[in-house]
């Protein structure tokens, strides 16, 4: 036990939240998100003007942070930062792309949902 | 094929030692093998959930999407206060690990804090209810993509996994194994030639010694028949027939 203590932390881990303002106050009600002392919050809301640099230092930001667990990430958001979502390689944060209000979730893109297809042989039906 | 760089030297004693390593080589490319079998036959089993609990996470999510649109009808805009009044999360994730054939997989667990909840008196003047019912629908999803996280950790802690494991299995296979087999055949064809060297060795040592005896033999003969012939001469004079 003592020789891998990889992911079996003492602290509880949070959830993150990059989205559209529905998705986050959505988690915020259930009660997911947090502002720490230094205001810094687990969350980032995306409209249209946020800026791609900033999605990218927040995920960035989300990745590096010890005390997240999972970071829940709007679909359509992932796909503008698609290739800092394929290469997250870590075990935790796990990197789950979620549905928004406007947007229907397509199967097809996620890079999860792409790499399972791989293991059906071309269709996940 | 096996070694060619460094043949190990040929005795009876390195020869037990590669029977050894023959052995624990086999039997590790067995257990290899089984570790892989159970983790692939887990790998499949989840592959499907996988699918399965991304397709109703996005039905979860339209619903608790909708329920958010319905509690902004009844009760304004309230987006910028649930915003406003986080602080704490009450959700927080518990983190285990599974078991599988050695391989340990994470499994996170919802917890949840309800005394941290802020949103407690939000929309007292109308649709708390409405509210309320929105917060606990995406509670729902929460906890359907909290699953989802499980799985998908599971699924590329698998996936590495299984690679590894089949890149071990194949190494043995098709390098170990056979290059110890070669320096087994190795060995005991120098120890046979070796034992036909001392074989061919002993036969001529054999074949000068009975040559020496012989040459000897017929020494000693020759020296006694050369007495022999020496007397006859001297008696020769002597004995008249």
């Amino acid at each position: 036990m003592s020789k891998k203590p990889r992911f079996i932390g003492g602290s509880d881990l949070k959830v993150a939240v990059i989205g559209d303002e529905d998705t986050v106050v959505g988690f915020c009600l259930a009660g997911v998100g947090g502002r720490d002392a230094q205001g810094r919050s687990n969350f980032l809301i995306v409209d249209n003007k946020t800026r791609m640099s900033d999605i990218e230092n927040a995920f960035r930001e989300f990745c590096d942070r010890k005390d997240i667990g999972v970071i829940l990430i709007n679909q359509h958001i992932a796909e503008q930062i698609r290739y800092m979502v394929d290469t997250h390689e870590k075990v935790i944060p796990t990197v789950l792309e979620i549905p928004s209000k406007d947007k229907p979730y397509d199967a097809s893109k996620d890079s999860v949902m792409s790499r399972v297809k791989v293991f059906f042989g071309g269709n996940i039906e | 094929m096996a070694s060619s760089e460094q043949r190990p030297v040929p005795s009876r004693m390195t020869l037990q030692t590669m029977k050894g390593k023959k052995v624990g080589a086999s039997k590790g490319h067995s257990l290899l093998k089984k570790k892989s079998d159970a983790l692939t036959v887990r790998f499949r089993q989840m592959l499907k959930t996988i699918v399965e609990t991304k397709k109703a996470m996005g039905e979860e999510m339209k619903t608790a999407a909708f329920s958010l649109a319905k509690a902004e009808w009844a009760a304004g805009n309230f987006k910028g206060q649930v915003v406003e009044s986080v602080r704490r999360p009450a959700i927080t994730l518990k983190v285990t690990a599974d078991n599988v054939a050695g391989v340990r997989l994470p499994i996170f667990t919802l917890q949840r804090n309800e005394s941290l909840e802020t949103v407690g008196n939000l929309g007292v003047a109308s649709g708390g209810q409405v509210i309320m019912a929105a917060k606990e629908s995406y509670f729902k999803a929460l906890e359907a993509l909290i699953r989802l996280a499980s799985l998908q950790t599971a699924f590329f802690t698998l996936d590495e996994a299984i690679k590894i494991t089949n890149r071990r299995v194949n190494a043995l296979e098709s390098v170990v194994i056979p290059r110890i087999e070669g320096d087994i055949s190795h060995i005991i064809t120098e120890l046979d030639e070796q034992e036909r060297e001392e074989f061919i060795r002993l036969k001529k040592v054999q074949a000068k010694k009975q040559e020496r005896a012989a040459a000897a033999e017929a020494d000693e003969l020759g020296e006694a028949g050369g007495e022999g012939g020496a007397i006859f001469e001297d008696e020769d004079d002597d004995v008249v027939f």
